[in-house]
């Protein structure tokens, strides 16, 4: 002890010991102020999860494993979930399939075809389509959009009509609002972001490998091919899983479009329900465990986002220390 | 001379065959892609053009909201515009400055250490969490204890803008060239000095227009304000106590009516919300382009 208070004065001045030591309060005061706007974040991420949960207790108690059954029947007091978990999968799915190629389509047009004075514009354009509110979304597809497609969904259900496969996901449509319709708008609303990012990863794609694999006198799909999709890969994946984390939490469009009706079908065409749209549309005139019910459900999909987003972006991080390594 | 014409030609030209249809096609798909995204943006764009345009007019803009059964012509959504710019006022004063500490933190002091890089991490996976939880968590935490209020549906907005603001800030403070901040400690100033003084300042038009842009995402957000504000038909000009109502609401609340007059104001709703996103938008850009001194 001693020995430490002898010893201070010895410190010569300006070293950084000393430095530190001197700093105003106020120098201070605003480190840990940031420091505690930072913590923010994982402050929220945590107490959302044990404030849902807590207000979701009653759903998980009284219906155990249950609620991983396909009975919704909140008039009977029933609150199995597993057609809404169903329905996610089915819309983001539909939603990836048809919005991965279209957008990685334009991030190689973006970044290997156009020259840079027409990109611009192309990118206004992608920025326009992720400005368009989500409920706007849902509003054109309710309105216009279901009516317009429900023709195509009648003559593609007629077409296929006794054929198996086909026949058990395309057939009987009754209206446009359907899983599939839900699909389609959330794959217009996901587009932009697994646009940008893609872009981003392939625009890391060092020069001198497209050069080279021009030299040795590739045509530009040859050269996408070889040079450019090994290199971004990974982070093209990372991106789709991010476009399926948004697709999952969607949920004012779909809540409009998807048809609300909580049944599993194969029935692609059919009008479907998911967890995000159930809760947009029930939890206003819900109370008790049916209240707890749909807060569950927002815990699980809370969960699924959580777990997607991490993986999506521990990938993302990965190709991109790579790609700085390389 | 002999040595002249010996030397072999190389071919230049593009690759017969199979190669180049190859090549041409896939350009084509392309191209197809980046048509297959327009038509049904030019779609929504040009309904909600027509169908709003033919709606809107001064009184609709002001006007109380009416029972959905009335005609087109009759009522307004003007305390759905009064209650978005109250929400997302509030929503922005409290998202906006935590976000920029928050990435002061990350950038100015956190550096490499593991917390930051945790914080950072997590900043990134709340932009995904998807918003209705929002929502749910304010509803929870807030409006089962003070009720609904415009400042529920605030916070909820908040939540939702924090890491987008976190995550911009950040992306321009890394922009910021270190001679500027060492020019400044050589000087004797103190960090929090350097960071308000020199470093903020050299960033502001980057930071300004990340923060726009959290604000047009936040702006059109339907969900977190399902279970935090309801709906409510006259002008609610107290953010902090009774229900309150917003363009989105409003929006969702007439596109699930049958009755075409409840349509039109909501395609007439729909089009305000989308000029108020677009103008946040395109201000966003020209601060980018007007006032970033770095860039990537």
């Amino acid at each position: 002890m001693s020995v430490v208070t002898q010893a201070d004065p010895t410190t010569p001045a300006g070293s950084a010991r000393a430095l530190s030591e001197r700093r105003p309060l106020g120098d201070r005061s605003f480190q840990i102020l940031a420091l505690a706007c930072g913590l923010l974040v994982l402050v929220i991420l945590v107490l959302i999860a044990v404030s849902t949960s807590q207000q979701a207790s009653s759903w998980f108690t009284t219906e155990g494993w249950k609620i991983f059954t396909n009975n919704w029947n909140p008039a009977a007091n029933q609150f199995g979930a597993l057609a809404f978990i169903y329905g996610t999968a089915i819309t983001a799915v539909i939603a990836i399939i048809m919005a991965v190629p279209v957008s990685v389509g334009i991030a190689l047009l973006l970044t290997e075809v156009v020259p840079y004075r027409w990109s611009r514009p192309i990118v206004y354009v992608i920025d326009l389509l992720a400005v368009v509110p989500s409920v706007v979304w849902g509003l054109w597809g309710i309105i216009v959009f279901a009516p317009w497609i429900q023709h195509i969904y009648s003559s593609i259900a007629s077409g296929v009509n006794g054929i198996p496969v086909l026949d058990n996901l395309f057939g009987s449509p009754t209206s446009g609002a359907s899983f599939f319709t839900a699909g389609i708008i959330l794959a217009f609303m996901i587009t932009p972001i697994v646009t940008s990012l893609s872009r981003e990863v392939i625009a890391t794609v060092p020069q001198i490998d497209r050069e080279g694999a021009y030299a040795l006198g590739a045509t530009r799909w040859e050269m996408i091919r070889g040079a450019v999709w090994p290199h971004s890969q990974g982070g093209v994946v990372g991106a789709v899983l991010l476009g399926l984390g948004r697709a999952m939490g969607e949920t004012i469009a779909v809540a409009l479009v998807i048809g609300s009706s909580a049944v599993i079908t194969s029935h692609l065409f059919a009008p479907g329900y998911n967890m995000a749209a159930v809760i947009a549309n029930q939890f206003g005139e819900a109370t008790g465990v049916f209240r707890a019910a749909l807060m569950g459900i927002g815990v699980l999909l809370f969960v699924f986002t959580i777990i997607i987003n991490v993986i999506a972006h521990a990938v993302v991080d990965r190709s991109a220390r790579r790609m700085r390594g390389a | 001379m002999a040595v002249a014409t010996e030397t072999q030609q190389i071919d230049l030209r593009e690759p017969k065959g199979w190669r180049r249809t190859s090549n041409r096609i896939m350009t084509v798909l392309m191209v197809t892609a980046f048509v297959l995204v327009i038509i049904p943006l030019g779609f929504v764009l040009v309904t909600t053009v027509v169908k709003g345009a033919s709606v809107i007019s001064w009184s609709f803009l002001t006007s109380n909201i009416p029972p959905n059964v009335a005609p087109a012509d009759v009522g307004g959504i003007g305390p759905a515009i009064v209650g978005t710019v109250e929400i997302t006022f509030f929503a922005t004063l409290m998202a906006v400055p935590l976000g920029i500490l928050g990435a002061i933190y990350l950038n100015e002091y956190g550096g490499r250490n593991w917390l930051a890089a945790l914080i950072g991490f997590f900043s990134d996976v709340m932009t995904g969490v998807p918003s209705i939880i929002m929502g749910l968590f304010i509803f929870s935490i807030w409006v089962l204890h003070f009720g609904f209020s415009g400042f529920a549906g605030a916070l909820a907005l908040g939540c939702l803008m924090l890491p987008i603001v976190i995550r911009s800030t950040d992306e321009m403070l890394k922009l910021v060239p270190n001679s500027l901040r060492e020019g400044s400690y050589a000087l004797g100033a103190t960090k929090a000095r350097v960071t308000m003084t020199v470093v903020l300042p050299a960033a502001i038009g980057g930071i300004v227009s990340g923060a726009m842009l959290a604000v047009a995402r936040a702006v059109g957000e339907t969900a977190p304000l399902l279970f935090t504000i309801l709906t409510v038909t006259t002008v609610n000009k107290n953010v902090f106590s009774g229900a309150n109502t917003s363009l989105p609401s409003q929006i969702f609340s007439n596109a699930n009516s049958p009755f075409v007059g409840a349509q039109a104001r909501g395609w007439g709703a729909a089009l305000t919300l989308i000029v108020m996103a677009f103008v946040l938008m395109v201000v966003a850009r020209f601060i980018t382009a007007r006032f970033s001194r770095f860039s990537r």
